[in-house]
């Protein structure tokens, strides 16, 4: 028992000293990340499995989503096929230490930008994809209608969001003593409310619109009409590698770009003949797009073949045909006074 | 009295219990209790509890569970995603298991025999379950009717013996091989890996390798080299101080980290690699008790008929260690086996992550004791035959009589 | 001369003073080669995404909340007071923990020797299941199938009218403390050390004079005598009793355990109770038969038997293993991340999440379960070491 004692007390010294005495070296050689991926033959995107609209595991084991497309969008850019990738179901916590790892090539899921992810979690963020705010869930027979009459309440939401920390932001603010039920996953969280264990549950609008229609009774709750903050909704991948952050970056604005030339999965081929220099740049068909990015020239083309326009993955995933129905809004084009503007493809 | 029934059900059992040989704590505890009122107060109050947990239990399991959730999700459930077209290599490593256990059981008989028919028995009721498939239905006929054939075809070759063990020792990479593909047969990511089987899986991956490099870390810890002895007790105790949850998130999240840019190991074979760290360290604790009780005459023996280290601790000491620490060490693989279901925090979709899963499917809405009900039945059975099997060992190694 | 010609002879790689040392050396490098790869890699891949390592960030701004904390913390205190709210946390589920399961392992062991069949019975029911099935999967149980399926607050089971029971949390009667509170604890303490001397004098008088003096009845008188002095002094009670009542946002008064502490308390309890009953049986087992005839022959009662005879020895049989299950109790608390109870692990992972500091976060997380493994041992070998000296 004695020398037991004293090993355990050695090893926490020499453990502390080695934690201590650890400083920065000299930085690794790496391959880039294309190459990585290229070699590998298909793409690892970290996705969401709990979020309809977005990121969600169906019954038959496939991924669906408007993150899941985006994702494959990347793969077609690559490959010129959709399907050469790997769908990695990450947790809000395991997210971006899988982004650091090079575990993903690719962060797709329902992430927030924001400067400390950009600047000292490691992160490199492409366009916005979804321009979202925090909202929050309530039953109708709560009496709730304003965050001023959350005093007291327990509210549920999924640890390491940013939704957790705009919590204690906006309770702050108004002074709210409240009760945070913090869970591991959305499950977890809209489970615990709906159960009545917490009085409400927050995280971003969208994300709430899509829970609330998998509730046993979607009519009894609402979501509250105040906005706790803005939710720029990103993919991201790891720092450093400005080719890779290129492509990403890119491929978003592709997606926007094709919906602006109104040019969709349908009627891609027709646009190959065009007689527009920007079409016929965008499409691949002359000048080096691809080429500066590490692509094939038609790495557009075959985006739009494979997931379509941006609009197009909007109405498949949220649009007025599903269960969501999410007004565009925010997320209209420029063109449409939304906020989705993509460069040129110059 | 107000309960006479109970009260002279239990008067009725020293009667008949053997008699004054018998006074030891048992005996004397039995003299003790024998019909004074705090054993009736027992009684009663045992009685009611028992009375009302069993009455809502039954009325429960056969009234108002809703037992839809797991017939609709049993594939699931037992082996996850795992495509439905390559699922007859599943079965082929179970049948081949089947013919072992037949076999093994022919030979051995006693312990093998009793879990080959706990095993037999698993099979008969999930055949006889209403919502298998039919073809799941045919595997497991076939797989019954191989382990009785080879339980005759065992009985004549007692011979063999040695082949089956052989047979049990390739049993792990020919199932690997089977179910990865490995270039054989299409590759089946470990993505894929799911359910029960996953629980197998790495559980068996777990005992499989930290086995040696417990035998190592305990046979390093009793050396004579201060650096090596000094290694490998701070490893034992630093893994044995620290939750294994943490060497979970170490394995999940860290592992590529250290290993650096360019080496991509898939999340279960982290999961694989962090039990085996974790399992090493604790069994090489219980072979080192093993280590500790061999007579110091075993060491000089052994040296006076000239064997070098190597030979001693190979040929004398490790077999008798080992065979005094087996009930622990399969109790170790209990705690394994039961401590797979930690993947589930990780992500993984083990047994117990696929349940997780599913109640949160909007369709299986509030099912969830009958899915943790199912995954704690399926852990019990399992660990039961396993602490059934060390039982029986300890009784035929005599290790607690010693 | 001897020792040179000797040293030629036996090169030095076959030097049976030298190879063990060469060994060592090489492993020692290799040990070392290892650790450095790994924290070379792992700096570099930290670097490579503009990450640094050190421990600054703990006096920084945490900016979350915290639901269950045993001290004052908002989203504007530091990472440094969010570790110690989990820390604290973790110290709590395992110090309940630890008093419960020992009460319940005990209970178990002895029901299991217990020639009452259906105690019996029922004991090796609950250990073989409680045995055999992981913790986390009892965890989920409790957590999802029993307290979060317990009835909405406004519908809350109501046992006595003093315990309530809901979704959103267990209240229990809880005592407030009164102004005199302090004054009634001293007088209590010091009414224990008198009656524990009258015990002892008693006792001693007992011994000498082969004549029963009831040390015990004395003991006891003393008690009642300072508590009585107290209320004269005081006029007021110690303690106010307070009874929770229903609020629509949670209880008021009495305490509240939330879901998920609970679901974890009551899973770590009867999980690790019956390893602990099973430790319980061994250790009384153990005890020679001859121990309880000598005791007998000499004409003790039953329970004096099992009072002085048994226990001390079986006590001493138990603690080792009964330490390592309490060790293994606060290891397995770490599973509360699971369902939402904030200790060490679960702050950790937002912690992590929240600043991306992985490396420093499970170092910490590491650190301190080592000194708290330590410290158990520590106290647990004091404890056996008082033990031990009890034996002749």
């Amino acid at each position: 028992m004695k020398k037991r004692l004293l090993a355990l007390l050695s090893i926490l010294l020499v453990f502390s000293v080695v934690l201590a005495g650890c400083s920065e070296e000299e930085a690794v050689e790496t391959k880039s990340r294309l190459d990585v991926i290229k070699e590998r033959g298909k793409l690892i995107g970290g996705v969401n499995a709990d979020i309809p609209g977005f990121g969600y595991v169906a019954s038959d084991g496939s991924y669906t989503g408007m993150d899941i497309d985006i994702t494959r969008a990347v793969a077609a850019a690559v490959f010129g096929d959709p399907n050469a990738v790997e769908f990695r179901p990450l947790s809000a916590e395991e997210r971006f230490i899988a982004v650091q790892t090079g575990e993903v090539d690719v962060l797709a899921r329902n992430t927030t930008q924001t400067l400390s992810r950009d600047a000292s979690v490691g992160l490199a963020f492409a366009p916005v994809t979804f321009y979202d705010g925090q909202g929050l869930m309530v039953r109708k027979d709560s009496g709730i209608e304003t965050l001023e009459d959350l005093e007291g309440a327990r509210i549920s939401v999924e640890s390491g969001t940013t939704t957790e920390l705009n919590l204690a932001d906006q309770m702050r603010k108004l002074g709210i003593d409240y009760e945070p039920v913090v869970f591991d996953s959305q499950d977890a969280a809209v489970s615990a409310y709906e159960q009545g264990s917490a009085d409400a549950y927050t995280t971003d609008r969208s994300a709430l619109v899509s829970r609330k229609t998998t509730l046993s009774n979607p009519d009894e709750h609402f979501i509250l009409d105040e906005v706790l903050s803005k939710e720029p909704l990103a993919p991201s991948v790891k720092d450093g590698d400005s080719q890779w952050i290129d492509i990403v970056s890119w491929t978003v604005n592709a997606l926007v770009q094709a919906e602006e030339f109104e040019i969709t999965q349908a009627n891609v081929d027709t646009f190959l003949d065009s007689e527009v220099p920007e079409i016929r740049r965008f499409l691949g068909v002359e000048g080096d797009m691809g080429e500066q990015l590490g692509l094939p020239a038609d790495f557009v083309y075959q985006i739009i073949k494979a997931v379509g326009n941006y609009g197009e993955l909007y109405d498949r995933h949220l649009g007025p045909d599903t269960v969501f129905d999410l007004e565009r809004g925010q997320n209209s084009l420029w063109t449409d006074g939304g906020l989705l503007y993509s460069p040129p493809f110059r | 009295m107000a309960n006479d029934e109970l009260t002279t059900k239990q008067v009725s059992i020293p009667e008949t219990a053997p008699p004054k040989t018998s006074i030891g704590v048992l005996g004397w505890l039995k003299e003790n209790l024998f019909s004074s009122w705090i054993n009736t107060i027992l009684t009663v109050v045992f009685g009611t509890i028992v009375y009302l947990i069993v009455v809502n239990t039954i009325e429960w399991i056969f009234f108002k569970a809703e037992w839809y959730v797991i017939s609709a999700n049993f594939k699931l459930l037992m082996v996850g995603q795992y495509p439905v077209e390559e699922l007859f290599r599943v079965w082929i490593a179970f049948t081949l298991i089947s013919l072992l256990m037949g076999l093994s059981w022919g030979i051995w008989k006693g312990t093998m025999g009793h879990l080959t028919i706990a095993m037999t028995a698993i099979y008969i009721i999930v055949a006889s379950l209403p919502f298998v498939l039919i073809e799941t239905r045919i595997w497991l006929l076939v797989n019954i009717a191989l382990i009785i054939a080879t339980y005759f075809l065992g009985k004549r070759l007692t011979k063999f013996k040695k082949y089956i063990l052989i047979g049990w020792f390739l049993m792990f990479p020919v199932t690997m091989i089977l179910l990865s593909g490995f270039g054989v047969f299409d590759r089946v990511g470990t993505n894929l890996w799911g359910g029960f089987l996953l629980t197998l899986l790495i559980a068996i991956v777990a005992i499989v390798f930290s086995f040696p490099l417990g035998v190592l870390l305990a046979l390093g810890r009793r050396s004579k080299l201060p650096v090596v002895k000094w290694f490998c007790v701070a490893y034992i105790e630093l893994i044995r101080g620290v939750p294994l949850i943490t060497i979970l998130f170490v394995a999940q999240l860290m592992l590529p980290m250290f290993l650096g840019e360019g080496v991509n190991i898939d999340n279960v074979i982290r999961a694989m690699v962090g039990f085996t760290l974790f399992s090493a360290a604790y069994l090489a604790e219980n072979i080192r008790g093993g280590l500790q009780s061999i007579p110091r005459g075993q060491f000089e023996a052994a040296e006076a008929l000239g064997l070098n280290a190597t030979f001693k601790t190979v040929f004398i000491i490790l077999p008798q260690s080992l065979r005094a620490v087996i009930p622990a060490m399969v109790g170790q693989f209990i705690g394994i086996f039961k401590d797979t279901s930690l993947v589930a925090i990780v992500g993984l979709t083990d047994l117990l992550g696929m349940g997780k899963n599913i109640i949160s499917n909007p369709e299986f809405l509030g099912t969830q004791m009958e899915v943790f009900l199912f995954v704690a039945l399926v852990f019990l059975v399992f660990c039961n035959m396993m602490s059934y099997a060390s039982r029986r060992l300890e009784g035929a190694l005599g290790v607690g009589t010693r | 001369m001897n020792k040179h010609s000797s040293a030629k002879k036996t090169p030095f790689w076959r030097d049976k003073r030298v190879i063990p040392i060469l060994l060592q050396v090489i492993f020692a490098i290799l040990v070392v080669l290892a650790g450095v790869f790994f924290f070379t890699n792992a700096l570099g891949s930290m670097k490579q995404i503009g990450l640094v390592f050190g421990y600054d960030f703990l006096s920084k701004m945490a900016q979350f909340d915290i639901g269950d904390k045993l001290i004052e913390f908002t989203s504007t205190d530091t990472y440094g007071k969010a570790f110690i709210v989990g820390i604290l946390n973790t110290i709590k589920v395992a110090f309940i923990g630890i008093i419960l399961a020992t009460i319940l392992g005990f209970i178990v062991g002895i029901s299991r020797l217990s020639n009452n069949w259906l105690a019996k019975t029922v004991a090796t029911f609950y250990v073989e299941i409680f045995r055999n099935t992981p913790l986390l999967v009892q965890i989920f149980i409790w957590f999802y199938a029993v307290f979060l399926s317990l009835p909405v607050i406004e519908n809350s089971i109501n046992a006595f009218g003093l315990f309530f029971f809901s979704n959103r949390g267990t209240a229990i009667p809880w005592f407030d403390l009164t102004s005199s509170s302090l004054i009634w604890l001293i007088l209590f303490l010091i009414g224990i050390v008198l009656s524990f001397v009258v015990w002892r004098v008693r006792l001693k008088q007992q011994v000498e004079s082969g004549k029963r003096k009831f040390p015990l009845y004395w003991a006891t008188a003393t008690i009642i005598i300072s508590l009585g002095i107290t209320w004269l002094i005081t006029s007021e009670y110690p303690l106010l009793l307070s009874v929770p009542e229903i609020a629509p946002r949670g209880f008021i008064g009495g305490y509240t355990i939330g879901p998920g502490f609970g679901a974890l308390l009551v899973a770590l309890v009867m999980y690790t109770a019956s390893f602990i009953a099973e430790i319980v049986r061994g250790g009384i087992m153990a005890v020679s038969k001859g121990q309880v005839e000598a005791a007998k022959a000499l004409g003790l009662k039953n329970s004096t038997i099992l009072r002085l005879v048994i226990l001390p020895q079986a006590i001493r049989i138990i603690i080792p293993p009964l330490t390592s299950q309490y060790l293994n109790l606060i290891k397995n608390s770490s599973l509360a991340a699971a369902v939402a109870y904030q200790e060490l692990v679960g702050v950790g992972i937002t912690v992590l999440s929240q600043t991306g500091k992985s490396i420093e976060v499970i170092s910490i997380i590491i650190l301190v379960y080592l000194s708290m493994s330590l410290l158990t041992s520590l106290l647990m070998n004091i404890f056996n070491k008082y033990t031990q000296l009890v034996e002749r």
